[in-house]
């Protein structure tokens, strides 16, 4: 069986299944459960300085789509509103319980020098294993100057990291906002300030609904809404994209992905793309602590299949097919094709493309009975029909013969600037 | 062995009849609905729509079940098909858009679209949403003759256009086989007359009752006092077995027995206690299964056919088949055997022949027979048209009222439609007849023609 031991920022962890900082990693009760169910680590709920904050009634909004419930998820709270002595003294005990599993302290407090090193020291004492510095919440911290209001600026990022280093001996790992134009801006200050490792995403900013008898955006405190910060399946593919963007610029930089994780395959690719390991919060919350179960014996069933012995044989493999547009090769062209065995007459192929696309899909009538044939001089080979096929196999993109090899829009003859091939 | 014409009512108490006749098939909640609705592909040039004789936007109103637009769905529905609540209950949607389905072939598990369409049409029936308007008026007047699914649904189709329809009925209630001739748990709760009223509701359509064409009124009469007449006739005589005997006691039309059991108190309606069904049809299943949850012991169907012959679809046939009922194929009656009763001379069993199909392929009899007994026989081998034909009439082939593609019959400003007409005897093509009558006589009275 393949070994799912992972080391992210030096903390290594018998899986790389960690919860992710949010409500399931508030207390040493959810904490321990998770542990008993077999994950490998947690980032423990946002610390703070007291007092606590104060957190709303109603904090979380959610898509459903066509029936599925928490397609995407957004919520509105904030960090810890415990005590912050409650919190230390929990970790400690959970740590001392759980000495193979990673334990690391999520932490926000004002953007002074003093108030980060208080609470490093005060959290290295718990015996905890890294702490993640939350520069990522979107909602109500930021408004008070903290979170994504400071991981929106490198040069913040940078500084506090930096400080953190010098004020504590523990791992520092960087938690990114994707509320930013370039993802690549805060990581590189994470980077340069000292970080350990960066993980990402936190939420989205967002409105996930509108309460049309309210007239309210939800989730609705009262009466009003505020935007909140969106996770879940729905923002997998946003995420996807930073980690590997950091993978591909920052090899050095070790990244823990986070952002729509529910099952073992989202975290195989994930970690293909870059990641050392993924956090996981919104699957949880739906579904309780016992998906690990899958996500362990599905990656690992998976891994063997393959033949990848551990993780470190999986991670950032895709990274070197993460290319720009301009590197993909314009002679490469495929066109749909339709098994008529398996054709069940939806008719979805026909219309997408007729409606929306390139008129590459006949609908005709053979003998009365409906035929849906690809016109191949007209296929673009764009794929939509493929995706809207409801039958598995059904419709494939097949790879046409091409001569001239490959062709980068670098080298194109619609290239105004097309550099010519060397002689 | 007990005695022979052993047929009361009241076999059952009261709280199991009432279990017994309760709706067959409960309706959808609407969590069920919107999972249910979600299932549905869209599909494009949708097999199901193709399916449905009345041509109902399906994918259309499925999808509005699952984005919360009931209004919108139950509309749909009955913009195609006024009864589009019957239908959704008495339909045999395994032989029409269920069967169309594209998920049948995919995972032989249909959308239940007949299910969904019953969830949309009860929404805006309860709500009393009923969403057309009469209207406004042309001064021109339309009979119908016939108060079942046809003449009802030209008739609503009139009044949208402004027509006054005067409709005659020779029962004392309106809704034709659905207030009559279905088995009482697939439209309880008195769902035939409810949709009436409904439909009724739009205004400008007078019933009469209790009369009939012929003893009440002549066909001739109507075409002098209305502008155009549509039939909606029905086959209001039942076919004969042909058999000495079948006039005892014990013996007598299933489709009678099924207008009984819809009209009176189930524990009124006597059954006997070896029942006997012959016939192949729905008519047949919905008697023997009713036969059965009326408390009889032992009900058989026998049909001269094999169960692939049989009108009764196999949902209908396994229907009865899990009630106990005995299905017998390949075999029809010879004699109607009697018998001396507590009560008199009455029917005390059946003889039949075992049949087969010759090399020619024809159905012959052959040298096996054997003995049903029963008490309580029931005939259900067919109706037939019942209007004396007179010269006034249109244009009779076998045995039905000959139309156009317009329901339009040899007379010139007179319509047919239902099961007066040749093709399927379903609520849903009778629908479209009345719908495309009501199209046909629109354009005949606005000068289109």
């Amino acid at each position: 069986m393949a070994d799912l031991r992972t080391s992210f920022a030096g903390i290594t962890s018998p899986n790389p299944f960690w919860l992710a900082s949010a409500p399931p990693t508030d207390k040493a009760y959810n904490v321990a459960r998770a542990f008993k169910a077999g994950w490998g680590g947690v980032v423990w709920k946002t610390l703070g300085e007291d007092p606590p904050i104060v957190n709303t009634a109603s904090r979380y909004g959610a898509v459903s789509y066509s029936g599925v419930r928490i397609a995407g998820f957004s919520n509105i709270e904030l960090i810890t509103d415990r005590p912050l002595q409650m919190n230390l003294d929990e970790i400690k005990a959970i740590k001392r319980g759980w000495p193979d599993r990673a334990v690391v302290v999520s932490l926000m407090v004002p953007c002074t020098e003093e108030s980060w090193q208080r609470i490093l020291a005060q959290v290295e004492d718990t015996g905890c294993d890294g702490v993640e510095l939350n520069f990522g919440c979107p909602h109500g911290m930021s408004e008070r100057d903290m979170g994504a209001a400071v991981g929106q600026v490198p040069a913040y990022v940078e500084m506090v990291t930096r400080w953190c280093k010098q004020h504590t001996r523990m791992p520092v790992i960087v938690k990114l906002t994707p509320n930013v134009t370039d993802i690549l801006a805060p990581a590189a200050a994470a980077q340069r300030g000292g970080a350990d490792g960066v993980s990402l995403i936190n939420t989205v900013q967002s409105i996930t609904g509108v309460d049309l008898d309210l007239m309210a955006p939800e989730p609705v405190v009262d009466g009003k809404g505020t935007h909140g910060g969106y996770c879940g399946p729905a923002v997998k593919p946003i995420a996807l994209r930073m980690v590997a963007e950091i993978a591909r610029a920052l090899p050095d930089l070790p990244v823990s992905g986070i952002g729509g994780i529910s099952i073992w395959r989202d975290a195989a690719e994930f970690i293909a793309l870059g990641a050392h390991n993924v956090q996981v919060c919104t699957a949880a919350m739906h579904h309780g602590f016992k998906i690990v179960d899958d996500m362990i014996d599905g990656l690992a069933n998976w891994m063997d299949g393959k033949g990848y012995a551990a993780v470190a044989a999986v991670q950032g493999r895709a990274v070197r097919n993460f290319v720009h547009w301009n590197d993909l090769n314009l002679n490469y062209r495929t066109v749909a094709r339709i098994d008529q065995s398996l054709c069940i007459k939806c008719g979805l192929c026909h219309i997408g493309c007729e409606d929306t696309s390139h008129q590459a899909i006949a609908a005709l009538r053979v003998d009365g009975q409906r035929r849906y044939e690809v016109i191949d001089r007209e296929c673009v080979g764009c794929n939509l029909c493929y995706l809207a096929c409801p039958v598995d196999g059904c419709i494939t993109m097949v790879k046409q013969e091409s001569s001239g090899g490959v062709l980068t829009w670098e080298h194109h003859p619609n290239n105004p600037l097309r550099k010519e091939a060397a002689e | 062995m007990r005695e022979i014409g052993d047929i009361e009512a009241g076999r059952l108490d009261t709280a199991m009849l009432a279990a017994n006749f309760a709706d067959a098939h409960p309706p959808l909640s609407p969590a069920q609905a919107v999972v249910e609705a979600n299932r549905c592909y869209f599909c494009h040039d949708a097999p199901c729509v193709e399916a449905c004789p009345t041509g109902i936007d399906i994918p259309g109103f499925i999808r509005r079940i699952g984005t919360g637009n009931m209004r919108g769905s139950g509309q749909t529905i009955l913009e195609s098909n006024i009864f589009g609540g019957s239908c959704a209950r008495v339909c045999p949607t395994e032989e029409l858009c269920e069967r169309a389905c594209v998920h049948t072939a995919q995972e032989h598990k249909p959308i239940q679209i007949g299910a969904l369409q019953r969830h949309a049409v009860d929404w805006l029936m309860a709500r009393n949403v009923a969403p057309f308007a009469r209207g406004a008026p042309t001064g021109k007047r339309v009979a119908v003759v016939g108060a079942g699914p046809a003449g009802l649904t030209c008739a609503h189709a009139l009044a949208r256009h402004g027509h006054d329809v005067t409709v005659f009925e020779a029962r004392p209630k309106p809704g034709g086989l659905n207030e009559y001739g279905i088995a009482a748990y697939k439209v309880p709760d008195e769902f035939s007359q409810t949709e009436v009223a409904f439909i009724l509701s739009i205004g400008g359509i007078g019933i009469e009752y209790g009369k009939s064409l012929g003893p009440d009124f002549t066909l001739d009469s109507l075409r002098r006092k209305f502008d155009a007449v549509f039939l909606g006739l029905g086959q209001a005589g039942v076919k004969a077995l042909d058999l000495a005997g079948e006039t005892l006691s014990g013996v007598r039309d299933a489709i009678d027995f099924i207008a009984e059991l819809r009209q009176s108190p189930k524990a009124k309606v006597a059954v006997g206690r070896r029942v006997v069904v012959i016939g192949g049809g729905n008519t047949a299943i919905d008697a023997a299964t009713q036969a059965r949850l009326l408390g009889a012991d032992d009900v058989t169907i026998v049909y001269r056919r094999g169960p692939e012959h049989m009108t009764a679809t196999d949902k209908e046939q396994a229907w009865a088949q899990t009630h106990d009922v005995r299905i017998r194929h390949w075999a029809a009656p010879v004699r109607l055997i009697s018998g001396t009763g507590a009560r008199g001379d009455c029917v005390a069993g059946v003889e039949f022949t075992r049949t087969m199909l010759d090399a020619a392929g024809r159905l012959v009899p052959t040298q096996h027979r054997f003995v049903l007994p029963a008490d309580l026989v029931l005939k259900a081998i067919g109706q037939r048209f019942a209007v004396d034909a007179s010269e006034e009439m249109p244009v009779i082939r076998d045995g039905r009222i000959v139309v156009d593609a317009d329901r339009h019959t040899s007379l010139s400003n007179v319509y047919a439609g239902g099961d007066c007409i040749a093709g399927a005897d379903l609520t849903v093509v009778a629908v479209q007849d009345g719908k495309l009558a009501a199209a046909a006589i629109h354009r005949q009275l606005s000068g289109g023609m």
